[in-house]
């Protein structure tokens, strides 16, 4: 009875059929990357889109949201006119300087970027994939994450573009590695892009990923980034997908696995576009760790936004922070599922989880799933979730002193929002994040 | 403190084989043949001798049923069950239908008294009890006794086996009877709509607070034999009634099936308060046999201010699948859900709430508390929703897990859904142990392991204790302890 | 009167008691002094029988018997008390629930009949008084919010109420202030008798202006060091520990 009730494919389905048929032979890899393409295509075959029957789908129907599967973007010409492109829409953060690695339509351009420092190799998928190195294959596929997300399997079925990043053991970076992704615009397309991000023992690096995009052109994103972090090395990470066009669809993975003492600290900013799904997978593998993941996303319009974490510690001591804020406003939907799983034997896991969302809106709509999954008796973990509206009293308050009444409910707001961009390390990284969140806030009275 | 006293008794004076409810009665029977069709469906129906409609009632579920799939979302895992190799229908042979108590075979009363549940008037009104329960006795499909049933009825408060309504009130039975669960609703409530057998039934008429609580006390006896009773209560306006719902059964290697629908309907400004001890056997400690407790527990707050509030003890069954929920339909509605869920040994609970917000200014309030032991899984799963309409809906909910050995599971699955700007929803949940430090502490002052387990245990479910009415309450506290059992070493 | 005879414990394999012997006869009041990490509360500890040490050898007799065979509740009905230096917070009981599953249960063990309800209530409700400890506090769960005096005011009711042989206070002027300190002190004063005895553990000599001891001991790498009379804490006071850890080694 399950296969009846399992429809034919959809045009987009039947579409990505077409077109992996079309461009499997042009993607980048060797014969083992070409086995691990087909398996994962296959896998997504039989699974389909991601509909809401899927329960860590529970709030996103992708497959309802693409009517139709754009061709893989082709390799961009780096030109003038690209530099000049990326120098308007990615200015540099006040008071940072970084080192550069700019990828356009998902492809690395070296052209474009800085020079890495000492301890630091950075190499094109393209080049990782045709060498196909058996352990770096094994470490791009992040075996045990993400099992059965028809979308993950879907970006190593196509992976065209992406970059890998090793940092040497016992390295400790000083300026924050910044992936600029552009996108060209040139026409509709898709983007398969998966990222590697090595940190070796005792090494230290902060990776920025910024994406800019003028959403000229609808676009589908599909994007993963595998961070493993070896014992001991700390990683801190910022991620500030673009706001794309509406009726885009965009789905951002980051697999992260760590070793024993390692840290990972994590935040995502969402500003909306389209459809985003930011699914992030974190498994504690070694003793005494600690990963933090944080966010916040402001939504207007029809912009769709879920969040949804799966947090694995297998691993006994280790200590995870999930904080997210969400704020709704316009006929926007957000999502918020998080799931810590504590396996048996990881005693003394210490997990807290938040989500807190404000609606400003009667048409928006916040979904919380708050999931704890514990087979180990020695724990302590939690989590709570709230949705409110902003507080009435706050919001009078502060016009009884005089301010008028958008003002204040920005105050409130950004407010509400530092709560999470505060667990963001590196202080102008934090300013930045902060005046991207300004400029949403400016524009609420102007919609 | 009383309590806590008979509660750590208890424990003490319960041998090894803690289940005291598992005999097993030698009554005579009536059954149906093994098995389930149109035919099946029939033959319950004429034993009842149902009017038309609602013959055509259950055909139409049985035929829907056909269509649908069992579901497989919750976390819970057992083998596929033989529809086919069940007994839909078993009625103690010496009862035809409801009688006085004097009629009633006498063997059958012992069986109640041997649970506890007094079934004579005369001898509860004798008794120590300083309140008065009515009673609703089942025994498998067949309910064989109704207890205070004519001081009820100067009060105006219908209180009868729904065989006995759909003759006596067919115009209420027919207006509300899957109002609530409509018949397409769910895999094991369709399956009931087709091959319910009897349940309680009750009206409360507008305006009256009935006089006494109202208690049902289900018994599975027969072997293979499925049971599907059906409770359908209804208050009118301005009216209040709490009621209590009791089952056991007997130990068997086999699984049994249990499939109830609870309908619950409150008008403008009515209460219903809900509580059930659910003590079905729950198999022995290696998983075998045991009840498989599939409950589709509903409440729909109609009208405006009005109540319902589900209070429930999980203690059995060796697999729960229930969800006792409210719609908050009328402005200013309120619902409630508390909960304590205790798995031991094999058991597998996936028990929690729906609290759908439809109405103005509605508010609902859920307490969780789920407790693991043995090798159990115990899940919570929870919604709350606000649809558009529902300005300044408000939920607060708490979901407190706590887990005894390391070989168990506690999950916690809240769904929170927020399609109003004006609703203000807040959820926490924690997951913890009985520290060793709190143990030590305890048994410094004199307490042994399992008593001092039993005291935390009680601290830790307090606060949904106290929802419960009294005599259940003392009930349910001594289950617990028996509960968990063996649990600490 | 206890006797500790050639003590022997450790803890996770690491040695934490390496042949202590300590006697406190009936009527005394002992006060065990000693720096960090010398095994003090490790020796409260294994007298009360917490599980997870395990005693390599030696005896500790109460009254003559030999209590190392017990569990900590046999134990405590035996009549050994041990004042918590952190009691441990009961949600959901209240104090009142605690106080009597407590004396009742070891009123059992000892084949002694339970207290009614009302013969319960009014002993609480005396020695509550006693130690100022404020009716409502009863009825809130045990230990839950209350502050480090209250924490510290209820150990000592509970010690009143269950009227043990052989108590241990373990650092009870922990976080108390001089008034709480006086209160607590009068309490455990009033409660000293001819037939019980206190082995009191602290690291300052504070607490001994308070409650007065009849003999001091100094601790140190889980030995008794040296005996003297309450003039020594005074000593100790002023001239630290220094000189005696030596000793041990």
């Amino acid at each position: 009875m399950l296969g009846d009730v399992k429809a034919a494919h959809s045009a987009a389905e039947e579409k990505l059929v077409a077109e992996f048929a079309r461009a499997r032979g042009s993607l980048p890899g060797a014969a083992p990357v070409g086995a691990l393409r087909d398996a994962a295509f296959e896998a997504f075959k039989s699974a389909g889109l991601p509909t809401r029957r899927v329960e860590a789908w529970h709030y996103t129907d992708l497959r309802m949201a693409m009517r139709d599967a754009l061709p893989v973007a082709p390799a961009p010409k780096a030109d003038a006119s690209l530099k000049q492109k990326l120098e308007k829409l990615a200015p540099r953060i006040a008071d940072l300087e970084t080192t550069r690695l700019v990828l356009v339509d998902g492809y690395f351009v070296a052209e474009l970027s800085d020079v890495t420092p000492k301890g630091v190799t950075v190499t094109a998928l393209s080049e990782a994939l045709a060498k196909g190195d058996a352990a770096f294959v094994e470490a791009l596929s992040a075996p045990g994450m993400g099992q059965g997300d028809a979308a993950l399997a879907l970006n190593t079925a196509f992976m065209q573009g992406g970059v890998i990043i090793d940092v040497a053991a016992g390295t400790h970076v000083a300026q924050p590695i910044e992936m600029i992704a552009l996108s060209s615009e040139m026409s509709a397309h898709a983007v398969y892009a998966r990222s590697l991000l090595r940190v070796g023992k005792g090494a230290q690096v902060t990776l920025i990923e910024r994406e800019v995009s003028t959403a000229s052109q609808i676009e589908q994103r599909n994007h993963a980034l595998v961070v493993s972090v070896a014992d001991e090395a700390q990683v801190e990470h910022v991620f500030v997908p673009a706001i794309l066009k509406s009726a885009s669809t965009y789905v951002a993975s980051l697999l992260a696995i760590l070793g024993a003492k390692a840290s990972f600290n994590s935040f995502t900013l969402v500003q909306g576009g389209g459809l985003l799904r930011r699914q992030i997978h974190m498994r504690f593998d070694g003793e005494h760790a600690k990963g933090q993941l944080a966010g916040a996303s402001v939504l207007r319009n029809k912009d769709h936004a879920d969040t949804t974490l799966v947090v694995q510690h297998v691993a006994a001591h280790c200590q995870s922070r999930e904080y997210f804020k969400t704020v709704l406003d316009g006929e926007s939907t957000g999502i918020y599922q998080g799931k810590v799983i504590v396996a048996p034997g990881a005693q003394k896991t210490d997990g807290a989880m938040k989500s807190h969302a404000i609606l400003l809106s009667d048409d928006a709509t916040m979904n919380n799933k708050p999931e704890l999954e514990i087979f180990a008796d020695d724990v302590v973990c939690g989590h709570g979730a709230t949705v409110a509206q902003l507080d009435e009293d706050q919001v009078f308050y502060a016009m009884a002193r005089g301010l008028p009444k958008p003002v204040a409910e920005s105050m409130l707001l950004e407010a509400f929002v530092d709560e999470a961009t505060d667990r963001v390390e590196s202080e102008p990284v934090r300013v930045y994040l902060t005046s991207l969140i300004g400029q949403w806030l400016s524009q609420r009275g102007a919609a | 403190m009383a309590a806590v006293q008979e509660t750590v008794d208890r424990v003490k004076s319960v041998d090894v084989d803690a289940y005291k409810y598992g005999f097993v009665s030698d009554i005579e029977s009536e059954k149906a043949p093994k098995g389930l069709n149109e035919d099946i469906v029939r033959f319950i129906s004429a034993k009842k001798n149902e009017p038309a409609w609602l013959t055509e009632w259950r055909l139409e579920a049985y035929r829907l049923w056909l269509t649908m799939r069992e579901p497989d979302w919750a976390r819970v895992d057992y083998p596929k069950i033989n529809y086919q190799d069940l007994y839909y229908y078993s009625a103690p042979k010496s009862t035809p239908g409801p009688k006085n108590i004097d009629e009633v075979d006498p063997e059958l009363l012992r069986v109640y008294e041997k649970l506890g549940i007094p079934l004579r008037e005369q001898e509860i009104l004798a008794g120590v009890q300083e309140r008065r329960v009515a009673v609703d006795a089942v025994f498998d499909s067949v309910s064989v006794a109704t207890t205070f049933k004519a001081e009820l009825a100067k009060a105006g408060v219908i209180f009868c086996p729904i065989s006995e309504a759909v003759h006596t009130h067919p115009e209420l039975v027919k207006k509300y009877l899957g109002s609530v669960v409509p018949t397409s609703d769910n895999y094991y409530a369709t399956l009931n709509s087709a091959v319910f057998s009897d349940g309680s039934f009750v009206y409360i008429p507008p305006g009256v607070r009935c006089p006494m609580e109202l208690s049902t006390y289900f018994r599975i006896n027969e072997q293979n034999t499925g049971q599907f009773e059906r409770t359908l209560i209804i208050a009118d306006k301005g009216s209040y009634v709490s009621y209590l719902e009791g089952c056991t059964a007997p130990k068997r290697d086999e699984n049994q099936l249990h499939a109830a629908v609870v309908e619950l309907i409150t008008l403008d400004d009515a209460e219903i308060k809900y509580s059930t001890v659910q003590n079905w056997y729950p198999g022995d400690a290696d998983g075998k046999g045991g009840i498989y407790n599939f409950v589709t527990k509903r409440g729909d707050c109609r009208g405006a201010r009005s109540k319902i509030s589900w209070t429930q003890v999980e203690t059995g069954s060796a697999i729960t699948w229930k969800y006792p929920s409210c719609i908050l339909r009328g402005d200013e509605s309120r619902g409630e859900f508390y909960s304590i869920a205790i798995s031991n040994g094999r058991q597998q609970v996936d028990s929690g709430t729906k609290m759908i917000h439809l109405g103005k200014n509605t508010t609902s309030r859920i307490i969780s508390k789920g407790i693991s032991a043995g090798r159990s899984n115990n899940t919570y799963r929870g919604q709350v929703l606000a649809q558009k309409r529902a300005t300044n809906a408000r939920n607060f909910t708490n979901c407190d897990s706590l887990l005894i050995g390391e070989t168990c599971g506690a999950h916690t699955i809240p769904y929170i859904e927020a399609k109003n700007a004006s609703a203000v929803f807040e959820h926490e949940a924690t997951t913890s142990k009985i520290s060793e430090d709190q143990l030590f502490y305890c048994m410094q002052r004199g307490l042994s392991a399992e008593e001092a387990t039993a005291l935390i245990v009680n601290g830790f479910v307090r606060d949904v204790l106290q929802q419960l009415p009294m005599e259940f309450a003392v009930e349910a506290q001594k289950l617990i302890s028996i509960s968990l059992e063996g649990s600490v070493g | 009167m206890i006797e500790i005879r050639n003590l022997h414990a450790e803890i996770d394999g690491k040695k934490i008691i390496n042949g202590l012997s300590l006697t406190v006869n009936d009527g005394e009041v002992a006060a065990i002094m000693g720096p960090n990490g010398s095994g003090k509360s490790t020796l409260s500890y294994v007298i009360s029988g917490r599980a997870g040490y395990e005693v390599t050898g030696g005896e500790i007799l109460l009254n003559g018997e030999n209590i190392l065979e017990m569990n900590a509740a046999e134990r405590a009905a035996k009549g050994v008390f041990l004042a918590f230096q952190y009691p441990l917070e009961i949600p959901g009981v209240t104090t009142m629930t605690f106080l009597k599953a407590c004396l009742n249960a070891q009123r059992k063990s000892r084949g002694e009949a339970e207290l009614t309800t009302p013969d319960f209530m009014k002993r609480v409700k005396a020695g509550a008084e006693k130690l100022g400890v404020p009716q409502d506090m009863l009825r809130r769960a045990l230990n839950v919010g209350f502050s480090g005096g209250e924490k510290k005011r209820m150990e000592v009711l509970q010690m009143s109420l269950l009227e043990p042989t052989f108590a241990i206070l373990d650092e009870t002027d922990s976080g108390l202030d001089i008034d709480a300190l006086r209160i607590v002190s009068e309490g455990v004063n009033a409660l000293r008798d001819p037939k019980r005895s206190f082995l009191v553990i602290t690291h300052y000599q504070r607490l001994l202006d308070y409650i007065v001891p009849d003999t001091v001991h100094v601790m140190s790498k889980g030995q008794i060091v040296k005996t003297g009379a309450k003039e020594l804490a005074l000593e100790l006071e002023a001239n630290g520990y220094r000189d005696f850890v030596g000793e041990a080694a």
